[in-house]
């Protein structure tokens, strides 16, 4: 076999791009998949890639999916990289989820709450039987879903706002002297983590990961014992306050879930017993992903103690570190670049290794 | 041992507090070179949060110690640097613990743990390092051809060794010892302080040894402060503390050891 | 109550600045890098931002070339020391496409030389910078994962665990075991990992005449040795540090002196040895050096 020379890699790189968009577009027996169609009904797949994508656009989120057929992390990652060239020019006001036009609301905490439990679009209380209809062709007309008989009432309070008048939740206080959200997107990830780089890099997590520490807190590996003390899901505003106008104006709605979990907190010399907090908060509809995040934030926020740090959920360097799928994904991957180099220094340092036992061992045999 | 010789570290008030809680208070005294100091008490006394604050493993929240360092004279030790004062336990101090495991790391070999305060000194002769480490590993008492096995392939007592070897190839001035030989056999504990006597008393070093156990502390101080409380209660040389105790809590504290 | 469109949105192509990043972000990665020189060896933290290039492919490397490149700038890329490597080939269609510069295969004519895990075979002039590609900037992790620990051994230039491996390796081997990412201590102060370089290549890193920016864009640090520093790799006075050396030479141009990697040729335990620089190895063979195998058959060999 003739040494080939390594040149030509321009041209292979060229040509496995030629063969990857073949491979994307596939059959052209089959439709071309609109961008429009995976927004619509795709929604939740364009939902988990905006919220790990940092980036509220569903048309970018669906073109993102489709150039990455369908892989997921692959189209967080082109949204990333995509987000990473927009201006920044500013924050927004926070935005109030006690004001949304809520959609779902549900809590496992008391029976009924003032505005009641609202389904809303669930695959809950589904049967997970395939639905054959749905492959048949020329499309599935679903029924209309039919309308309740009085409209939802205008205030849906919030679970702190129902404990609130007998103090028992945990207030959050922002960090001391922050003006601004830690951005880590922005800064690097500093240790011991404030609440705002810890719930920032939370939400950007990978929805897997977190979903199995939180598992793994529930199971024992961890003492949270969570109680879902409430879901919402619905729009809300998001407003600005342009620094000339001096008055916030609204530059758009989004679809947020946001998810608070409560777990009993024995109390200390400084504050009586009451619930503790966890929060998540994902744009879209990611319910599953809410409600890992809220519990990862509680399993953190109870270990701030480097003592306390048993288990993997409750360190924050562990957690934090490695929740970015991005990161990850590049990293593990990255081990298909060639690494020929140090492994001709480890082939030479393995080889003598072998070449002085095999000379010890005859020397040995030679003395007996 | 001299008293004519300046004291190697000049303790004055030292007092710390937690919240409302007393951990020690107003403790005062000065420690010769060659001088063994034991601190005594029962649990809750103060004696392991006085040799905290003395080490540098905890702030004070008031007094000061003054120690004769090699590298920057005379100098009150909680006025150090942070970077300086850790170098300071590094390389002018030791500190055994009572669990081997706080004082070793576990993953790598006892050579390698005994070793590793000459390389923190600038050693870089491995051949010269290995030699005084084994010379070391058998000043201990132990078996030198598991001089690379890990600590955990060896008993607690074996461990313990290990760990005073580490804290003494460096001639360090000062030793702080928390409860040396707690948590051993019996046996164990009476051949490890036999050793720890001898050690400390060849290499003239000073050693403030915190310990329960009075047959502890007449074996191995020369002085003796008793504490309760967080408070000082009595102070003097060791046979006189022991045997003609004034202090009601210390005559307590006699009266109840079991003879050895 | 929610807002769906009543026809696709517009979908418009972003307009890329000069070599992609944004004139803050590249003025944010200059200070960094300027804190780095005045510091050598010692990490420092950046907004390291998301590149279109996978983490650990490069992104660090890339976000300080991309924050130092000028249009007058003649720019080399290199991967495993040769320019023709898949991801040289795709870093530098980057900057090809982001910012219209000069590129080369000659080290001797590029200013900028973007590498991963290699340093040329050729001295290096005033003048010129190496961008390395830096997988994990801390030489400590591999033996404390924790940041937070790391972080204090290097301010507290607590370097016991350091030792204690190197001591353990030559306990183990009877000699120190690292082969790449060899450890070293940069201007006597600070311990750095000098990235995945063979060790080989450590000693062109000791008062070079170019100016070395290491950046390690997923971790988020970027740290440097300034022209004319000294960088001493650690090793005991009697297991002095040692680099690779080869029987063979290059079967291609004959070279003695320069890091060879082994090609298989067959399945029956035939090989070659051939410069893993590839820019070195073609100006060589240019002057008429001639190494054993240079008859083998070379399909698209360059020149």
């Amino acid at each position: 076999m003739a040494y080939v020379a390594v040149k030509g890699g321009e041209q292979a790189i060229t040509n496995a791009h030629a063969l990857l968009a073949e491979d994307r577009r596939g059959s052209r027996d089959v439709p071309e998949v609109g961008v429009d169609q995976i927004r619509a009904q795709l929604s939740l797949a364009v939902d988990r890639v905006m919220g790990e994508g940092s980036c509220y656009d569903r048309d970018l989120a669906a073109l993102a999916i489709k150039q990455s057929r369908g892989d997921l992390p692959e189209a967080i990652f082109l949204l990333r990289a995509y987000r990473t060239t927009l201006p920044r020019f500013g924050f927004s006001d926070p935005i109030a989820t006690e004001q949304m036009a809520v959609r779902r609301r549900v809590s496992a905490a008391f029976k009924d709450i003032p505005g009641g439990q609202v389904l809303g679009p669930t695959f809950d209380y589904t049967h997970r039987l395939l639905d054959f209809a749905l492959a048949a062709e020329g499309g599935h007309l679903p029924e209309p879903a039919a309308m309740a008989e009085a409209p939802l009432a205008d205030d849906l309070p919030t679970i702190a706002s129902v404990f609130s008048h007998e103090d028992l939740l945990e207030h959050e206080t922002p960090a001391l002297d922050a003006a601004e959200p830690y951005d880590l997107t922005r800064e690097p990830m500093q240790f011991p983590a404030t609440r705002d780089q810890r719930l920032q890099a939370l939400a950007r997590g990978d929805e897997g990961f977190l979903l199995s520490l939180a598992y793994s807190s529930q199971r024992g590996w961890g003492s949270t014992h969570p109680l879902c003390g409430e879901i919402r899901l619905g729009d809300v505003s998001v407003e600005f306050t342009p620094p000339e106008l001096g008055f916030p104006i609204e530059l758009a709605d989004l679809t947020v879930t946001e998810c608070t979990m409560l777990s009993e907190f024995e109390g200390s010399m400084e504050h009586p017993p009451q619930y503790a907090r966890g929060y998540g908060l994902t744009f879209g509809h990611c319910e599953r992903k809410a409600m890992s995040m809220a519990i990862v934030d509680r399993a953190l926020k109870a270990a701030e103690n480097a003592v306390d740090q048993v288990h993997p959920v409750q360190d924050e360097e562990f957690v934090l570190y490695h929740s970015d799928n991005v990161e990850a994904s590049g990293f593990v991957q990255h081990l298909k670049l060639p690494h020929y180099v140090d492994f001709q220094a480890s082939l030479q340092f393995v080889r003598k290794l072998r070449r002085e036992w095999a000379e010890a061992r005859s020397a040995k045999e030679a003395a007996e | 041992m001299t008293t004519q010789a300046p004291p190697l570290l000049r303790v004055n008030r030292v007092s710390k507090w937690f919240g409302e809680i007393v951990g020690c208070r107003n403790v005062s005294f000065d420690l010769h070179p060659g001088e063994i100091l034991g601190v005594v008490g029962e649990s809750g006394s103060g004696k392991t949060t006085l040799l905290r604050c003395l080490s540098g493993k905890l702030e004070p929240t008031s007094g000061g110690a003054e120690f004769l360092s090699k590298r920057h004279g005379p100098v009150d030790i909680f006025q150090l640097g942070e970077q300086d004062r850790r170098r300071l336990q590094r390389e002018e101090w030791g500190f055994v613990h009572q669990n081997p495991r706080d004082g070793l790391r576990m993953r790598v070999s006892g050579g390698a743990n005994v070793a590793e305060p000459l390389m923190n000194l600038g050693g870089r002769h491995y051949g010269q390092m290995r030699r005084a480490t084994t010379d070391w590993l058998e000043r201990v008492e132990l078996d030198i051809s598991r001089v690379d096995h890990k600590p955990r392939n060896f008993s607690g007592g074996m461990q313990q060794r290990i760990q005073i070897a580490r804290n003494l190839i460096h001639q360090p001035r000062l030793v702080f010892m928390d409860e040396p030989t707690g948590g051993l056999d019996v046996s164990v504990q009476a051949r490890l302080l036999d050793l720890l006597r001898e050690l400390v008393r060849d290499l003239q070093l000073s050693a403030i040894i915190v310990t329960h156990d009075m047959g502890v502390a007449r074996l191995m101080a020369d002085r003796l402060l008793v504490m309760k409380n967080g408070d000082v209660v009595e102070t003097g040389l060791t046979d006189q503390v022991l045997d003609d105790a004034q202090h009601p809590y210390t005559q307590l504290l006699v009266s109840s050891v079991l003879q050895l | 109550m929610s807002v769906q469109p009543t026809a696709q949105a517009e979908l418009t192509a972003p307009l890329y600045n000069f070599a992609y990043l944004d004139e803050q972000t590249k003025r944010m990665i200059r200070r960094t890098i300027l804190k780095a020189i005045a510091i050598p060896g010692y990490q420092v933290p950046f907004g390291s931002r998301e590149m279109p290039v996978p983490y650990g492919w490069g992104t660090g490397g890339i976000q300080v070339t991309a924050s130092i490149i000028g249009r007058s700038d003649v720019f080399k890329c290199i991967d495993q020391g040769a320019d023709d490597t898949t991801n040289a080939v795709s870093i530098r269609r980057f900057f090809a496409k982001i910012a219209e510069v000069a590129v080369t295969e000659s080290t001797a004519e590029a200013t900028i030389i973007q590498t991963r895990h290699r340093i040329p075979e050729k001295d290096l002039q005033e003048g010129q910078v190496m961008v390395f590609q830096v997988p994990q900037p801390e030489p400590l992790r591999g033996l404390e994962p924790r940041e937070t620990e790391t972080r204090a051994m290097h301010a507290y230039e607590e370097y016991g665990l350091q030792y204690v491996s190197l001591y353990e390796s030559v306990s183990a081997y009877r000699r120190i075991a690292a082969t790449a990412s060899y450890p070293v201590i940069v201007d006597e102060r600070y311990l750095m990992s000098p990235s995945p370089i063979p060790k080989f290549d450590n000693p062109k890193l000791h008062m070079s005449p170019a100016l070395m920016l290491f950046g390690a864009g997923r971790e988020k640090r970027i740290y440097a040795v300034p022209p004319y520093t000294r960088v001493r790799s650690l090793d005991f006075e009697d297991y002095p540090f040692e680099t690779q050396r080869w029987d063979d030479v290059c079967a291609l141009c004959g070279a003695e002196e320069s890091y060879l990697d082994e090609v298989v040729l067959d399945d029956q335990g035939n090989r070659m040895f051939v410069c893993s620089d590839s820019n070195h190895c073609g100006e060589r063979r240019a002057e008429g050096h001639v190494g054993p195998m240079v008859d083998h058959a070379l399909a698209g060999a360059t020149s």
